[in-house]
């Protein structure tokens, strides 16, 4: 009786467990699907960029390249060269948007510092209802302020440029880069900075000394945020520059759009690839601050 | 005059940035709202003509299009990355091994622009070579895929282009909330015998509440914005039949001369993100009140 009993019981637990190691399969199997369904786009992008157009229109989607070339990256990057004019490239669109990016992220990164600092640190009347009033700036439409903005880069002298675009990253980045560093300093023990002055340091001289040597996280994330934005705008980009003066997203898409001769899906592919490349290298190095940033930049009230 | 500036110096740092805030900001957002109750055209115009330009916006049947694609484009997008998002964070929380891998392959499409996803999606959705084609190949001889120029169909690969690019978040958001919640509460519930089924519909989904308004806050607002992803992917197209509201403020404003109309349009867009936006800062800063 008692035997039956335990083998009864050992069953049981076999069972158990089997049906444990099939939840688990299971588990990796749905898990795998949807990595396959994230992966799939890039992986058709980054083939499709190594084929030739003949050995495109052969194959599908999945078919891998019969025999690599890199002549869709070199005519993506620096065009064919020669007589072919008219025909886009994006090397120098490329600078565009760096030359873009670094001033537009190194000064909304630099002010939102020290607005996060003053709003936090040297509490006045007011402070709470002037940092909403910030706040409020990260969740506008930009639909809202596009026509005034162009006329005012028209009325500046800027509009086509890449100097109007630099503006206008860096006054719409101000919400977010305020916001992220106010929310860092606000969780930093006010006894630091009464210490400080205590000793007699000022204004700036806290701010350089005490509070930017511990900063250095939320510097990443702000800066990640905001580069990662700003490389991959496009509505400004396309509102507020063509020809020479695009960025790198805009000349993607008008690369993409200009319907001469043969499309060529090989050059349209290297293309995307090449634009995500600096936002896909950041968030491969820096995942983590990444995520942080989008969790912050979103959710924070 | 030294101590009034060193005691105001706070303010005095600040203030440059707060006028840009309010000038470009706010200053701007009034004067697209004035903008739009006047005659203009190609030009700013500023002798009022009252709410003639919002009857004109609705009474385009080119901006209902757009408002309707709004929102078929809105309910699917939250709700299938909601569903998404829930469903692989539940998943991944099971201790898995490859977990850091596996999210770092879902969220990485965050990291890239729409007009990449665009573009990319635009060529797996090409309808004789791309999809359609690799279901031939595999043996599926009358399949048929042409949404990308079907009029009936194009909204929806914005969509899955859209939900592409956005679950992995919405995974990472919900991710994020689970693991704040106590171990304790699953192991004394599993103690009382309740499945992991009914652990996550009756205790842990609900401890999600604030997850789940802010994923819908973020994901709302991203729709209500999609401007990139259409133009990339399909252009409004084929003819209006994928608009949307942000299409056609660009389009009105800077290709058909009616800053008017563009700007009725933008105060449309305007008031709707007020509407989702001023109720969850709202409730966020009462909580956030409570808390401390």
């Amino acid at each position: 009786m008692q035997v039956a009993d335990k083998m009864h019981f050992e069953a049981l637990e076999r069972s158990a467990s089997r049906k444990k190691i099939f939840y688990r399969w299971l588990l990796f199997l749905v898990l795998g699907l949807f990595a396959l369904y994230y992966i799939a786009p890039l992986y058709v992008m980054i083939i499709t960029s190594l084929k030739s157009m003949e050995e495109i229109r052969q194959g599908n989607l999945m078919t891998l390249p019969g025999e690599i070339i890199f002549d869709s990256w070199k005519t993506a990057w620096s065009g064919r060269g020669g007589i072919d004019a008219g025909n886009v490239f994006l090397r120098p669109f490329f600078w565009n948007s760096i030359k873009m990016v670094a001033p537009a992220v190194a000064i909304s990164t630099f002010f939102g510092a020290l607005n996060g600092y003053a709003l936090t640190k040297w509490r006045f009347k007011g402070d709470n209802i002037l940092f909403l009033l910030f706040l409020f700036g990260c969740f506008i439409p930009y639909q809202a302020i596009l026509l005034p903005m162009a006329r005012t880069l028209g009325l500046l002298g800027i509009s086509n440029s890449i100097s109007g675009l630099v503006l206008v990253h860096t006054v719409y980045g101000l919400s977010f880069t305020t916001l992220f560093f106010r929310n860092y300093y606000i969780s930093i023990p006010d006894e630091m900075i009464k210490a400080a002055r205590i000793d007699g340091a000022g204004f700036f001289k806290i701010f350089f000394k005490v509070l930017l040597p511990i900063s250095a996280p939320i510097i990443v994330v702000t800066v990640i945020w905001q580069f990662t934005g700003i490389w991959n705008d496009f509505l400004f980009g396309s509102s507020f520059s063509f020809g020479e003066a695009a960025p790198i997203q805009v000349a993607l898409n008008n690369m993409v759009l200009t319907s001469t001769s043969i499309k060529e899906y090989n050059v349209d592919m290297a293309a995307a690839f090449i634009a995500g490349i600096p936002t896909l290298i950041v968030y491969i190095l820096a995942g983590k601050y990444f995520i942080r940033g989008l969790t912050a930049g979103s959710v924070k009230g | 005059m030294l101590y009034w500036l060193q005691k105001n110096l706070p303010k005095i740092v600040i203030a440059p940035s707060f006028a840009v805030i309010l000038w470009f900001v706010y200053g701007f957002i009034l004067w697209t709202f004035y903008v739009s109750l006047t005659k203009s055209k190609m030009l700013p115009r500023y002798d009022f003509w009252g709410i003639n330009q919002h009857f004109r916006l609705w009474s385009n049947p080119r901006w209902f299009t757009a408002v309707e694609n709004l929102l078929i484009f809105t309910v699917l997008f939250v709700g299938i990355c909601i569903l998404i998002g829930i469903l692989l964070s539940i998943l991944l929380d099971q201790k898995i091994r490859a977990e850091g891998f596996l999210r770092t392959v879902y969220l990485y499409p965050m990291a890239l622009s729409f007009i990449v996803t665009g573009t990319a999606w635009k060529w797996i959705l090409n309808p004789s070579m791309g999809i359609e084609k690799l279901f031939i190949d595999w043996g599926f001889t009358d399949f048929t895929f042409d949404w990308l120029v079907n009029r009936e169909m194009s909204i929806y690969t914005i969509v899955l282009a859209a939900v592409w690019q956005s679950s992995g978040f919405v995974m990472a958001l919900f991710l994020a909330g689970l693991r704040s919640i106590d171990d304790e509460i699953i192991k004394a519930a599993k103690i009382d015998g309740a499945s992991l089924y009914s652990i996550y519909i009756t205790i842990i989904l609900p401890m999600m509440r604030p997850v789940f308004m802010s994923s819908i806050v973020i994901l709302l607002h991203i729709s209500i914005k999609s401007y990139d992803l259409v133009v990339a992917l399909t252009a409004g197209g084929p003819g209006t039949s994928s608009d949307m509201p942000a299409v056609f403020m660009t389009q009105m404003a800077f290709h058909r001369s009616e800053i008017g109309l563009a700007s009725a349009s933008a105060v449309m867009m305007f008031l709707t993100v007020l509407a989702v936006v001023v109720p969850y800062l709202y409730s966020e800063l009462r909580r956030q009140d409570a808390s401390s």
